[in-house]
């Protein structure tokens, strides 16, 4: 059952709308912190260090030049093809997302620059139903890693996900084949693509696109795994260790390339997109 | 509505009465062919009208034929081959060479055990990352040689736990996908109990996907999205059906190519019947792929891929 038709599709811009708290408490140290500074800063706590969760919008930011943002994505919105309801319907699921999130889906795709370079950027907003990847977000991935082949630059997905959204259920399933086919491509013309993986990266996503990254940078403090706490307690009932699915767990078991500061990551970007444009 | 194991019971005691009637000399004939009438129509209503938690109880039926019951029937030569090369060999996904009608293929296939000791070692079906990657070894293999990919999907789902996700599970799951699309060879893959999520679709991302009539098919368990989404395991009826997890619906949706008919009741209540009419699917399939060309047959595959999904377009 189609939804939103007789809406127009919104571009995404990275415009600020005033905010109106000048202070907020550091949940971390207990701090009052002067919000601007925090803004300034990354979301990072001036005075304790500790992440305060970036919405997508403050992500592409916080790794691009300034002002070469452009909205390059498909004008699409979810559909319910299971016409799914569970305590909420899907469609009251997806406009209270919206709502929430100021965003038609659950990821942003642009062209942008870092230092000049230009790339294709995809990022998950995980406000925006946890994140997870329906028919929307993996034709958004393939739709990127197109206009990325087109412009013959490299594709950088910034993931935050709980994984595969339920509510689509088989048709999300297959969106892990979907990117995955589309994902060959880029290679095929070798063109880098960088997957950086940030709190969390799980499920179906980490088991797909997320983990077919040329290069793979996690953010530290990412949550790096394929099945949570939850679902192994329930199924096998196993002791884990305290950095279970951490960056540390998941960079000492090989499953990424590096991990960064946030502060660090756009410059990992800059290194190892400079790196693959040399000479060509 | 009667369950199974009712009708089950009724059968052994119709059983009974027959092995009584040529004993005793009674004539009880024509009380056996009422009974075993009345059977039939139980039956038959039992199963024509099955909800989706019930296809979901059969998919898991612990009678129920696994890949081995299937490839003993179809493949008489299949020759096993073991291990990823790398770190162990996975009994929850076995990988050999055999014939089908006249051509040589490879198949890959997840194993349930039957019993508690065979369970231990076949991990209940569920696949680590070494399985994985024998997969991805044999789909290697297969490449080299031009032999035609047969997957037998039936798993709960990857198995999930420390050693999994030391192994990077995520990985391997995704480098198989990446595998099992790059490939130059048909391939034919047949759900035939559970298909459990990511685990499920390692080996399942292929040229033509086949399921059987009471199987399932789910990007989670209806157990899963009961405790995630209603905060209630209990209510796994609403989710199965919610899921849209049957043959039927998924044929419905255009995810599934072809549904392949069970007997009544279940695959269990006649191995042979069913191995011989899911072998005719395969050869069905596989014999339109191998007409293809190779370039027409890669571009079919990329655009089933590339084109699944269902979303609104709307003005720019």
């Amino acid at each position: 059952m189609p939804i939103f038709k007789d809406r127009q599709y919104f571009r995404v811009n990275l415009e600020k709308k005033a905010d109106e708290a000048l202070w907020m408490r550091c949940k971390s140290c207990g701090e009052l912190v002067f919000k601007r500074r925090v803004r300034e800063n990354n979301n990072i706590c001036p005075n304790c260090g500790e992440y305060f969760f970036l919405t997508a919008k403050e992500r592409i930011e916080s790794l691009i030049d300034e002002g070469s943002f452009e909205d390059v994505s498909s004008p699409i919105v979810a559909d319910d093809p299971l016409e799914f309801q569970d305590s909420k319907s899907y469609v009251q699921r997806l406009e209270d997302a919206q709502e929430k999130t100021d965003l038609p889906s659950a990821i942003i795709l642009g062209s942008a620059t870092i230092s000049e370079i230009p790339i294709v950027i995809g990022v998950m907003e995980f406000q925006f139903i946890g994140g997870s990847m329906g028919s929307v977000m993996g034709e958004q991935i393939c739709h990127g890693i197109e206009e990325a082949i087109s412009r013959h630059c490299a594709f950088i997905l910034v993931s935050s996900s709980g994984g595969a959204r339920v509510q689509e259920g088989v048709f999300s399933l297959l969106q892990m084949a979907k990117t995955t086919a589309v994902r060959a491509r880029l290679a095929q013309r070798q063109l880098p693509f960088i997957s950086v993986m940030t709190y969390p990266t799980s499920g179906g996503v980490l088991a797909s696109i997320a983990s077919l990254g040329d290069v793979i940078i996690a953010e530290k403090g990412a949550m790096i795994g394929f099945a949570g706490r939850r679902v192994i307690k329930d199924t096998i009932a196993e002791e884990l260790p305290k950095n279970f699915q951490t960056d540390a767990f998941a960079i000492e078991h090989g499953v990424i390339d590096r991990v960064a500061k946030r502060e660090d990551l756009r410059g990992e970007l800059e290194t190892v997109l400079r790196f693959f444009q040399e000479e060509r | 509505m009667s369950d199974e194991r009712t009708l089950d019971l009724l059968e052994t005691k119709i059983q009974e009465l027959r092995e009584l009637n040529k004993q005793d000399g009674i004539d009880l004939s024509a009380e056996i062919t009422k009974l075993e009438r009345k059977l039939a129509t139980l039956r038959e209503e039992l199963y024509t009208n099955l909800n989706d938690w019930e296809r979901v109880r059969i998919a898991r039926e612990p009678r129920r034929p696994y890949s081995l019951d299937y490839i003993a029937e179809i493949f008489p030569n299949f020759y096993e081959i073991h291990g990823d090369r790398l770190s162990g060999d996975d009994r929850a996904l076995l990988a050999g060479l055999a014939h089908i009608d006249g051509h040589r293929i490879a198949i890959i296939a997840q194993q349930k055990g039957r019993t508690t000791e065979e369970n231990k070692e076949r991990y209940f079906g569920m696949v680590r990352p070494q399985g994985y990657r024998k997969a991805r070894r044999v789909m290697e293999l297969a490449e080299r040689f031009a032999f035609p990919i047969i997957s037998f999907v039936d798993t709960p789902g990857a198995y999930p736990g420390l050693e999994s996700e030391e192994n990077n599970i995520g990985g391997a799951i995704a480098a198989s996908i990446a595998c099992m699309l790059g490939l130059t060879v048909p391939t034919v893959a047949i759900i035939i109990g559970e298909g459990g999520s990511g685990g499920a679709l390692a080996i399942g991302a292929a040229d033509r996907v086949l399921m059987l009539e009471n199987a399932i098919y789910s990007v989670i368990t209806p157990e899963g999205a009961a405790a995630i989404l209603w905060k209630d395991k209990e209510r796994v009826k609403e989710a199965a059906a919610a899921l849209k997890l049957t043959a039927p619906k998924l044929h419905e949706l255009g995810v599934i190519d072809d549904i392949v008919p069970e007997p009544l009741g279940g695959a269990h209540k006649n191995l042979q019947e069913t191995a011989r009419t899911l072998k005719e699917h395969v050869v069905r399939h596989l014999d339109e792929l191998l007409a293809m060309s190779d370039e027409e047959r890669l571009e079919a595959r990329y655009q089933r891929y590339r084109t699944v999904g269902r979303y609104s377009i709307l003005k720019d």
